[in-house]
């Protein structure tokens, strides 16, 4: 017999109490404490005092701050919208992949995620570098070909330049489409998986080409695994701070490598707590706009 | 990539690591989980924070077989980290070695325990010249341990002379696109004033606008702000000359033929590296002894030779080889360094506006 949960109220208490104390005393506690240290200000060296003052706030939103958010803004989109136009090619592969080759198309997907952020940062140096993978091969290629073209008569082509891959924007937006990557792929592929093939067949038996049935049919189908897609991957893509830190030049600074220097080198907390928030802030606006994406869809549907 | 060449510098490596994890704890949360034993009754343990690659290969070995007290060492990369987990209480830790202004810092906020010179006997063998520094008036709290200073490492081959301004990073295009620069804000101010030719303590509002436009001006021209890592991006051919510490370029030049260090001629910025013990460490008199122990001669003399740091210890010093005694890069010329100085702590509201400025900088 199928139970509803109204029937056995303690038990569901019960069970859901030990999470509610975890959500309580480990999340929303010490977020409560950073939110107050947004309206503190420094006492001394080590204390912070809860004046409620706006000053941090004030201090953030100066055009300084304003323009490092706009620009942490632009590269998490880009990163975004990088990934799902590189991610939905791919999650589509694996869902019209056989059956026996998913769960390892999968694994592979997945296996990033066993190797720390930092070790796979610093691999990403090794390839990008001056001295790296990518130029060395680059190197090898342009010298051969040098020896060629003297060889058929040709002049040589001068002296080899190596491409500037590393410490600038391009690097930055690199790593984080290849560490996000992921994040992308799976919720697409989870919606995509699931969606009724018969339609496709449908579409396609109507007459609509490839293109017009992946543009009309899947596209539409498969927006709610987008719109997951695009938060998951855009939210901690805005919070990054590693990854512009060890690949970027001196013009990639993201709001999250501020932050950052506000509670370790500037020991200026309470400014770091409100900046912190202003992102937590900016978070729950986009999920707010998703969700009502959502609504509208469903009003749309219904 | 090569992951010893990594593992063989002290600050770069943990940089990114510590990045990783900003550990924001809450002092009102944490209880003193072990309390200070009693004098003489203290279990056989030590629990050290130091930098990485700082200690001798065997020393904390020895020290065991010595004394039979085990050591177990965490790892630290910046002086605000630590700073961090000891502003947060309950560290845990018995000897800790904080950098010269974060001993101020630290002796101010109350973090440090006052040291019992009693039962530090071999503080006889430290050059008295580096003993009752400005930074710790009559090593109340500290005791030294290294001293580094920050020059210029460049890629021998690509100067037709020795780079021995800082003009080559701060302001000129001479080297465009191949220039690193050290990300941590205070220093790099500081580093401006010495190009400046002013004292790197108490600069004045009028200077820093000037050192801000200087940067502003440079920053085309610069490659990255490293974390520390620069001798790595030197040795990997990404820069052809950075800023770095002395100890740091050292590690390098001893695989590197091509790689030189120079202090410029302006002067700079000295740092010192001392052992303290914080004012809650569970084992305080083991922290003494472990002390006392780093300090003698032949103790010393193992860990410099591995570390390539100078060394503050005359007895230890005397037993080096001479190829360590006599190396410009380790020991640079008395003339230049006397036009170096430390960098004192000048309250909260200074490092945040060195803050500010990077950032403007970074921005700009």
């Amino acid at each position: 017999m199928e139970q509803s949960w109204r029937q056995a109220k303690s038990i569901f208490g019960l069970l859901l109490s030990a999470p509610l104390f975890w959500l309580a005393f480990f999340f929303i506690v010490p977020m409560g404490i950073v939110w107050l240290y947004s309206f503190g200000e420094n006492r001394g060296l080590v204390d912070i005092a809860f004046t409620g003052t706006w000053k941090n706030y004030a201090r953030a939103l100066e055009p300084l701050y304003l323009g490092i958010f706009v620009k942490s803004l632009y590269v998490a989109a880009l990163t975004t919208f990088l990934c799902l136009v590189v991610g939905f090619p791919v999650a589509l592969a694996i869902t019209f992949a056989a059956d026996k080759w998913k769960p390892w198309l999968l694994l592979l997907i997945m296996l990033p995620f066993w190797t720390n952020l930092l070790i796979r940062t610093y691999a990403l140096i090794a390839v990008l570098r001056t001295e790296g993978y990518v130029n060395q091969t680059y190197e090898f290629l342009w010298t051969n070909a040098g020896g060629l073209m003297t060889l058929v008569g040709l002049a040589p082509l001068g002296e080899f330049q190596p491409l500037d891959l590393l410490h600038n924007n391009f690097a930055v937006i690199f790593g984080l489409v290849y560490v996000h990557l992921p994040f992308m792929i799976l919720p697409l592929y989870s919606t995509l998986d699931r969606m009724d093939r018969s339609l496709l067949e449908a579409s396609l038996d109507l007459g609509a080409g490839h293109f017009r049935t992946l543009w009309s049919i899947v596209v539409p189908m498969s927006a709610a695994g987008i719109a997951s897609g695009i938060l998951i991957t855009f939210i901690p893509a805005l919070g990054a701070y590693l990854t512009p830190d060890l690949l970027g030049g001196p013009e990639s600074q993201m709001i999250a490598n501020v932050i950052e220097r506000q509670f370790k080198r500037a020991n200026d907390w309470p400014f770091g707590a409100a900046l912190s928030f202003l992102l937590v802030y900016l978070t729950f606006i986009g999920i707010a706009i998703q969700g009502m994406l959502d609504k509208q869809n469903r009003g749309r549907a219904a | 990539m090569s992951s010893p060449r990594h593992l063989a510098n002290r600050r770069s490596l943990l940089a990114g690591l510590g990045a990783a994890a900003v550990g924001i704890s809450f002092s009102a949360c944490s209880k003193p989980a072990e309390k200070a034993a009693t004098d003489g009754a203290e279990e056989p343990k030590l629990n050290f924070y130091n930098w990485d690659t700082y200690i001798g290969e065997t020393t904390l070995a020895d020290f065991k077989t010595a004394t039979g007290i085990d050591v177990n060492m965490q790892l630290f990369a910046t002086n605000d980290e630590l700073f961090a987990k000891l502003k947060a209480g309950n560290s845990g830790f018995d000897v800790i070695v904080p950098s010269n202004e974060f001993v101020t810092r630290m002796g101010q906020a109350g973090l440090l325990k006052a040291l019992d010179h009693a039962k530090v006997p071999n503080m006889k063998n430290i050059d008295p010249q580096y003993l009752n520094p400005s930074f710790d008036p009559g090593n109340k709290f500290s005791v030294p341990y290294t001293w580094l200073v920050l020059g210029l490492g460049y890629r021998k081959s690509k100067f037709k002379t020795v780079p021995d301004s800082w003009k080559y990073v701060f302001d000129s295009a001479e080297y465009k696109g191949k220039i690193a620069l050290l990300s941590e804000s205070a220093d790099l101010i500081r580093l401006a004033a010495k190009y400046k030719g002013v004292s790197l303590n108490n600069i004045s509002p009028e200077m820093l606008t000037q050192i801000e436009a200087m940067l502003v001006k440079q920053k085309p021209n610069i490659r990255a702000f490293h974390e520390d890592n620069g001798q790595d991006m030197l040795q990997g051919g990404d820069v052809d000359i950075v800023i770095e510490y002395n100890g740091d370029i050292a590690q390098v030049m001893a695989e590197d033929d091509d790689i030189g260090f120079v202090v410029p001629k302006e002067g700079s910025l000295l740092n010192s590296d001392t052992l303290c013990v914080p004012v809650d460490a569970p084992r305080p008199n083991n922290a003494h002894a472990f002390i006392n122990y780093i300090l003698d001669a032949r103790v010393g003399a193992e860990i410099y030779k591995t570390i390539l740091y100078p060394s503050p210890n005359a007895a230890a010093k005397a037993l080096m080889p001479e190829d360590y005694k006599n190396n410009p890069v380790i020991f640079p010329p008395a003339d230049i360094l006397a036009k170096c100085e430390y960098g004192a702590f000048e309250g909260a509201e200074k490092a945040s506006q060195f803050e500010e400025i990077i950032t403007r900088v970074r921005a700009s």
